[in-house]
């Protein structure tokens, strides 16, 4: 098994860290990974992404040309990366803000609400969660128990309160992805 | 009486410290080098810490005081003795750090790292030689050559149009908060030699008493080379002409009312 | 080895590995893509546990001093930075290189010259292994291409720094340093006391004891004739480690006919270039220096009689290739290719360059 990932959209909607979260996911896996960012003051505003590459083998390059997924997160990064995905591959997205629908016919493509679902989940900095729940729904690389065991290794200790509240936005994701 | 009479230990009423070497110096006839060199091995003599001392020299003409005092040294590039001294005095913090520096080297290039050791409070002890000049080079004009003063890059005196003022660095480092003690000090007389050594021994003993803060003894000194006079009119040049630009005495002892 | 897998960036890494392998000092001064070196220090507050010193300085002409002063006195020390700032510390190298003294420098390499950018980059090879500072002096370099080899190389560097008396860098980049990946820490090792390190550093200025002469660390000598001895003995020091230090990694080289050579996060890149070209029927295999200088020279030119062409593939505009070349003495074409100013190749424009370079 090996899926590599791409995930981008604007810097703090989280697109590092629910990289990081399944980066960690894959090591409570048993997986090989490795975790990408586009580092720099993209961070802070710009569009931010991370490749995240999750492998039963030792993994060569952190660098890719192609993705087996991209999740997307805003026009930019889906103008950049649409074409970047393998034939047979996966696109997930947010439908906030995009104004021009991806058009490939060759890939999967998904369409996820997360955006409104945090915001009736009440449950804004849980945005990532429910992406990446619904990625885990069409992609399920690793189980859900190692992803709340990877949340558990990146949230500091002061924060585990909120593990169930990121574990609900986990299976919304799942519910909600089309 | 002969010779022999004469050279007994009980005898003996002054010699030099034993960490003293025999090595002939470079230094100028009339150069205040070789006084401050004898002042620093004495205190340290005297303080029992001659295994416990670390001096870390500069670039001009005092690179060469290792080879002078028996000590373990550590030579510097231009200007960074104090950034030197502070690893060598945090990773050896039962040790005597000192550095020993001429006025281009602590107030030209290595402003920086005077500037951050003292303000960090390395409990450091810098022995500062203010001459004016630029010796070792050739006679150069220096930051804290004062105005009107001839030197080979100013032949026609400091002006402060084209050169800038003298950098009085001292009455600046004593206003950091990690300064301990900033002693203004000259060694043209006995007088004077007796009371720039008290400074240097109050120095080296706040570097041990693990309370912290930085001491830096500025010695304003000849260069009968580079000043082109004898070193009697030396002396007498200094006193008439730096001592009113660098007026001695203590800027700041934190000590002093405690 | 701990059991622990750990994931972590590269830089990170540096620093928990730092605090593991004894190292008694690291001074430092913030650039981007390394800053986490300090700040990993910083947090974890190794001076609470082993009695290591962190200390953030003004700049690095003084960090890479304060290197030069602790060294002086026999600890393990070391500092980090990024290509603009490890430019400032080349005095100071040049000093630890001179005055024989053993030290750690890490630079995780950005693009230039100048301010640049903040993106990975491996233009600083030339810096690293042909002087960067003043004088005759050589650098013992390492270049980690996972984060594992980041934990690894500090012991490693250190082990060699103190063999030989001289500094030694790990050349690392942006993508090492940035990227997170499974790491497994070095066990702990005690820092040495000062006993223990009088006893390895005999030469060390630790103050000094009436039962031997006084220490001096200097790189000053102004009688030629003696400067030229110094020289010599550097020389012969130089060549020892030539002879026993070299190291490197061969992936797919046994019946390759075009040869990658590689190092850092380029060397990572090629590997999968060699799986895409090998997918399509061409016998591609990746030499991967691991010591840039002493550089695999004998390694290199053996491949020079079995394969029909070589690349050297770097994030600069052709430095590592003219050791390459050096090392081929002209019985193959060797090529370079390359992306500058922190761009980073992928691997199908290695296949590509492959394909319209060499064959």
């Amino acid at each position: 098994m090996k899926e590599e990932i791409i995930i981008a959209g604007f810097g703090g909607q989280g697109v590092l860290s629910m990289g990081k979260i399944l980066a960690y996911s894959g090591l409570m896996q048993g997986k090989e990974v490795t975790w990408m960012p586009a580092y720099g003051p993209e961070q802070r505003g710009g569009t931010a992404n991370v490749t995240v590459i999750l492998s039963d083998e030792k993994i060569s390059s952190p660098i890719l040309n192609s993705y087996d997924t991209a999740i997307i997160l805003n026009q930019q990064s889906l103008d950049k990366f649409e074409k970047s995905v393998k034939p047979g591959g996966t696109l997930i997205y947010d439908p906030y803000g995009i104004t021009t629908e991806p058009t490939r016919t060759d890939i999967n493509i998904h369409k996820i609400n997360a955006m409104d679902a945090c915001i009736e989940m009440n449950a804004a900095k849980s945005f990532n969660m429910i992406l990446l729940g619904g990625f885990l729904k069409i992609r399920p690389i690793v189980e859900l128990e190692n992803v709340l065991k990877g949340l558990k290794k990146t949230l500091p200790e002061r924060h585990h309160h909120l593990i169930p509240m990121n574990e609900a936005a986990l299976k919304k994701g799942m519910e909600i992805i089309k | 009486m002969a010779l022999e009479d004469i050279i007994k230990p009980e005898n003996l009423v002054y010699k030099k410290p034993d960490i003293m070497n025999d090595n002939p110096m470079h230094y100028c006839p009339g150069c205040s080098h070789g006084v401050v060199h004898k002042l620093v091995a004495e205190v340290i003599e005297e303080m029992g810490l001659v295994e416990d001392t670390i001096g870390v020299t500069p670039v001009g003409c005092a690179v060469f005081a290792y080879n002078y005092i028996d000590i373990d040294w550590e030579e510097a590039a231009h200007g960074r003795a104090p950034a030197l001294a502070t690893a060598i005095k945090r990773l050896r913090p039962n040790k005597l750090v000192f550095t020993y520096q001429g006025d281009g080297d602590l107030a030209a290039i290595g402003t920086a790292e005077t500037i951050h050791a003292c303000n960090r409070g390395e409990s450091i002890a810098i022995i500062f030689i203010n001459n004016g000049i630029y010796g070792m080079t050739g006679g150069q004009m220096a930051p804290t050559t004062i105005e009107g003063m001839k030197t080979a890059t100013c032949p026609y005196g400091r002006d402060y149009k084209l050169n800038g003022y003298p950098l009085k660095i001292t009455n600046q480092l004593k206003d950091l908060d990690g300064i301990r003690y900033v002693t203004r000090q000259s060694v043209q007389t006995a007088a004077a030699v007796r009371k720039a050594k008290k400074a240097i021994r109050k120095a080296f003993e706040n570097c041990m008493d693990g309370k912290g803060g930085a001491s830096v003894v500025e010695v304003v000194s000849t260069c009968s080379s580079g000043w082109k006079l004898s070193p009697e009119k030396a002396n007498k040049w200094m006193e008439e002409n730096m001592f009113p630009e660098y007026p001695l005495g203590d800027l700041i002892d934190k000590d002093a009312n405690k | 080895m701990s059991e622990e897998v750990k994931l972590m960036k590269g830089n990170e890494a540096i620093a928990h590995a730092a605090i593991r392998c004894g190292c008694d000092g690291y001074f430092g001064y913030p650039i981007t893509p390394q800053s986490e070196v300090m700040e990993t220090l910083m947090e974890v507050e190794p001076w609470k546990t082993t009695g290591m010193v962190v200390l953030q300085a003004e700049s690095e002409v003084s960090s890479i001093n304060m290197v030069y002063g602790g060294a002086a006195t026999g600890k393990k020390v070391m500092t980090s930075s990024s290509s603009p700032g490890v430019s400032l510390m080349q005095e100071g190298i040049s000093y630890l290189a001179g005055a024989e003294l053993p030290a750690l420098i890490v630079n995780v390499m950005r693009g230039g010259p100048g301010l640049g950018t903040i993106q990975p980059s491996q233009s600083d090879y030339f810096q690293t292994t042909k002087g960067g500072g003043h004088g005759d002096y050589r650098l013992i370099a390492l270049a980690p291409a996972s984060v594992q080899e980041m934990a690894d190389f500090v012991g490693l560097a250190f082990d060699l720094a103190f063999k030989y008396r001289n500094p030694a860098i790990i050349l690392a980049d942006g993508v090492i340093g940035q990227m997170m990946e499974k790491v497994v820490l070095p066990d702990f090792k005690p820092r040495r006391t000062d006993e223990e390190v009088e006893k390895q550093c005999p030469w060390a200025a630790t103050g000094r004891k009436m039962s031997r002469k006084n220490n001096i660390i200097t790189s000053l000598e102004l009688k030629p004739e003696v400067m030229e001895q110094n020289n010599l003995r550097f020389q012969a020091k130089y060549k020892q480690i030539e002879e026993n230090e070299v190291r490197y990694e061969e992936i797919l080289c046994d019946d390759a006919e075009y040869l990658l050579v590689a190092f850092g996060c380029s060397a990572r890149i090629c590997q999968k270039a060699c799986e895409i070209a090998r997918a399509e029927g061409i016998k591609l295999g990746l030499l991967r220096p691991i010591t840039l200088w002493p550089f695999p020279t004998k390694a290199i030119a053996g491949y020079a009689n079995k394969v029909k062409a070589m690349l050297s593939v770097e994030l600069n505009a052709g430095q590592m290739v003219e050791d390459v070349r050096l090392a081929v003495n002209g019985k193959v074409p060797v090529e370079h290719y390359g992306r500058l100013g922190g761009i980073v190749f992928t691997p199908d424009e290695i296949v590509n360059a492959v394909k319209t370079k060499l064959m």
